[in-house]
């Protein structure tokens, strides 16, 4: 299922490794490295899997953001101005793409949702959002239960949610929270400042306060979240990237000449916007967290958690203790249920590599 | 000619403008800007908990400006919350209620026996502030327009046009432009120029007419630019320099609204607006009387 589950340590029986299992005291080397080598060959050949989401209201660049980050033409984006009529209702649809770079090939699916927040009522536009990610989660938890199992079970999970917040410089306005509080407890959310080439530097860092007020205020735990800090260095990594959210970000897929060097950016009467520069805007920050960084644990924590925590209320709802070998039969969920808003169960890693309660 | 002048500069002239749009669209910054006023220090934003319960206000600001002699009193109605919250349906329906309200009570006070003076609070020009972020307009944008397109001369305003680049800009003028006639909105029409006016001048009328949606750009400080200090808005990759035309629309605007159009304004509300109130009202009263006037003969009968 997943290639960089930590392997059990030669030690122990079959429990995972934990801080406390002393290490064995070894004569000589082994040779332990190489199993490094035999999961990066076994991850090359089988490629990686991610599946982001992007959210907003149109016009933030979602679309254009997505293609900047993939540094390929994911979406092929309207000419600006003639883009198709607001649709009526929220659609949501999704593109999959292969990138490869280096010989590794990553399976890219992004899913958009155009029409979000875009109407005069916008009551329950979060509905059918929330509804794909659990669909998501309902078919690898059919495929999970089948006796015969697939060796790897297709990942269509979301792993990552990017909320684009629009740059008035005020603060959330009562969409953004009522969506961000719903969705937290549901998938890993990144909320990013779109379009930030309107906001000036103080105006950015001041909207920025303002957001991070509102996301404690309102109980908002976005990507990363603190409680799933393993260790030291993850903390300190973490917790500075946490001063930075959300990220200021720009989206270009159009290159300027620029010193002589070619850079993706917008070209205004005032001077060009170059998204790549940290000095301008915070693209890079989110680029590194979604790919360069923290793809895997994003992938860890949706498999861990919020997968579990679904799977907890789908297996309480049917009922089901262990009755022995069998297939089981789970009844179809209930919208109601998924879509209210629900406790966040902490505890990453505990989920068990015993399958026996089938 | 003059002695109609010099009263009038001894009156001074009013002028009621109304702002409207979803909160941070600028709105505030480029009223101040546009008047060099600081109308909006003392404003305290509200924070996120105070905005999910907000509903629809109005408020009015006024300011006395004085220029060469001449006085203005300028009265600026805000309508905070539009636009603001999940739901937002109807949320118009305050502000063309206010709108009718000044009409109702202007009526009243025409309509009364002392009318030496007679305060005018009608609304003589809204404008409307479109979001630069979406793909020309909004579903809010729309309804709003055609409920008060009979009632106010809307002027729509492309906001925070700094974050578009130029062939953006055009194409989102277009695009607007197109939608409010194919959604049949009245938007404020600049009065055709004589034929006789000068080439020059024709030209200039044109290129206003073109402009619309004014994109445009304000800005409280003021910064260091080519040399000398404009007000503008500093960003790392440049500078955006409020009052240069090449930049935005912003004296476009300004020159419209103070300069060239400020009387237009008051004559097509006076004229238009308020004589279909008025007429409406008239209307509405006499066929409470002529319904009265049944109802009673039928009972005598």
């Amino acid at each position: 299922m997943d290639p960089l589950r930590r392997s059990p340590s030669p030690c122990s029986s079959s429990r995972p490794s934990s801080p406390s299992t002393p290490p064995c005291e070894t004569l000589g080397p082994v040779g332990i490295e190489a199993v490094l080598d035999q999961l990066k060959i076994k991850a090359m050949k089988m490629g990686f899997e991610f599946n982001i989401m992007v959210v907003g209201q149109s016009g933030l660049g979602k679309s254009t953001m997505v293609n900047t980050l993939f540094k390929s033409k994911v979406w092929k984006s309207n000419p600006p101005g003639l883009g198709v009529p607001t649709p009526q209702t929220l659609q949501l649809h999704s593109v999959t793409h292969v990138i490869e770079e280096k010989g590794v090939k990553l399976k890219l699916t992004v899913t958009d949702t155009p029409g979000f927040g875009d109407q005069i009522n916008n009551d329950k536009c979060w509905d059918p959002i929330l509804g794909y990610i659990n669909e998501q989660y309902e078919r690898y938890l059919q495929e999970e239960i089948l006796i015969t199992r697939q060796r790897h079970i297709p990942d269509t999970r979301v792993h990552c949610c990017v909320y684009f917040v629009p740059p008035t410089g005020h603060c959330l306005r009562p969409l953004d929270i009522e969506f961000l509080q719903r969705l937290c407890r549901t998938v890993n959310v990144v909320p990013v400042i779109a379009r930030a080439d309107s906001l000036t530097m103080e105006e950015r860092e001041a909207f920025r306060r303002r957001i991070q007020q509102n996301l404690r205020t309102h109980c908002i735990d976005v990507y990363p979240q603190k409680c799933f800090d393993e260790d030291i260095n993850d903390k300190i990594l973490n917790s500075k990237l946490r001063d930075r959210i959300p990220f200021a970000v720009v989206g270009a897929d159009r290159e300027h000449l620029v010193n002589g060097r070619c850079v993706l950016g917008r070209k205004t009467k005032w001077g060009i916007i170059e998204v790549e520069n940290m000095a301008h805007c915070e693209f890079p920050l989110l680029r590194d967290l979604l790919i360069r960084s923290h793809l895997q644990d994003l992938k860890d924590i949706t498999h861990n958690v919020h997968y579990e925590n679904y799977r907890v209320i789908r297996l309480n709802e049917s009922h089901l203790l262990p009755r022995g070998p069998g297939w089981v039969n789970l009844a179809p969920a209930s919208p109601g249920q998924l879509t209210s808003p629900r406790p966040l169960k902490v505890c990453r890693g505990a989920h068990d590599d015993s399958e026996d309660e089938f | 000619m003059t002695r109609i002048h010099r009263k009038s500069v001894k009156k001074g002239f009013d002028f009621t403008l109304m702002v409207a749009g979803e909160s941070g669209l600028g709105k505030s910054t480029l009223v101040n800007s546009l008047f060099l006023t600081d109308l909006y220090r003392d404003r305290k934003l509200l924070g996120a908990e105070e905005r999910i319960m907000q509903t629809v206000e109005i408020t009015k600001h006024a300011v006395d400006i004085e220029e060469k002699g001449v006085r203005l009193r300028l009265t600026i109605v805000d309508t905070p919350g539009f636009g603001d919250a999940v739901n937002n349906t109807e949320c118009w329906k305050p502000v063309a209620e206010y709108i009718d309200q000044q009409f109702e009570q202007y009526f009243r006070d025409e309509s009364g026996l002392n009318r030496k003076n007679i305060q005018d609070n009608r609304v003589h020009c809204c404008l409307y502030f479109i979001s630069p972020f979406g793909h020309g307009l909004r579903p809010l944008d729309v309804e709003f327009m055609k409920a008060l397109h009979q009632r106010v001369n809307i002027v729509p305003i492309l906001a925070k046009a700094d974050t578009l680049t130029p062939p953006e800009v055009d194409c989102k003028k277009r695009k607007i432009r197109e939608e409010i006639e194919r959604f049949g909105i009245k938007i404020y029409q600049f009065p055709d120029c004589d034929s006789d006016e000068d080439e020059d001048f024709k030209l200039q009328d044109q290129a206003l007419k073109e402009s619309i949606p004014f994109a445009v750009i304000g800005s409280n400080t003021v910064v260091e630019a080519r040399g000398r200090r404009v007000r503008g808005r500093l960003y790392p990759w440049g500078i955006v320099e409020v009052e240069n035309p090449g930049h935005c629309d912003f004296v476009k605007l300004r020159t419209m609204l103070v300069r060239t159009h400020m009387q237009d304004l008051k004559d097509v509300t006076r004229e238009t607006h308020y004589e279909n109130y008025r007429a409406q009202c008239i209307q509405s009263m006499t066929r409470l009387v002529v319904k009265e006037r049944n109802r009673k003969d039928r009972s005598r009968n």
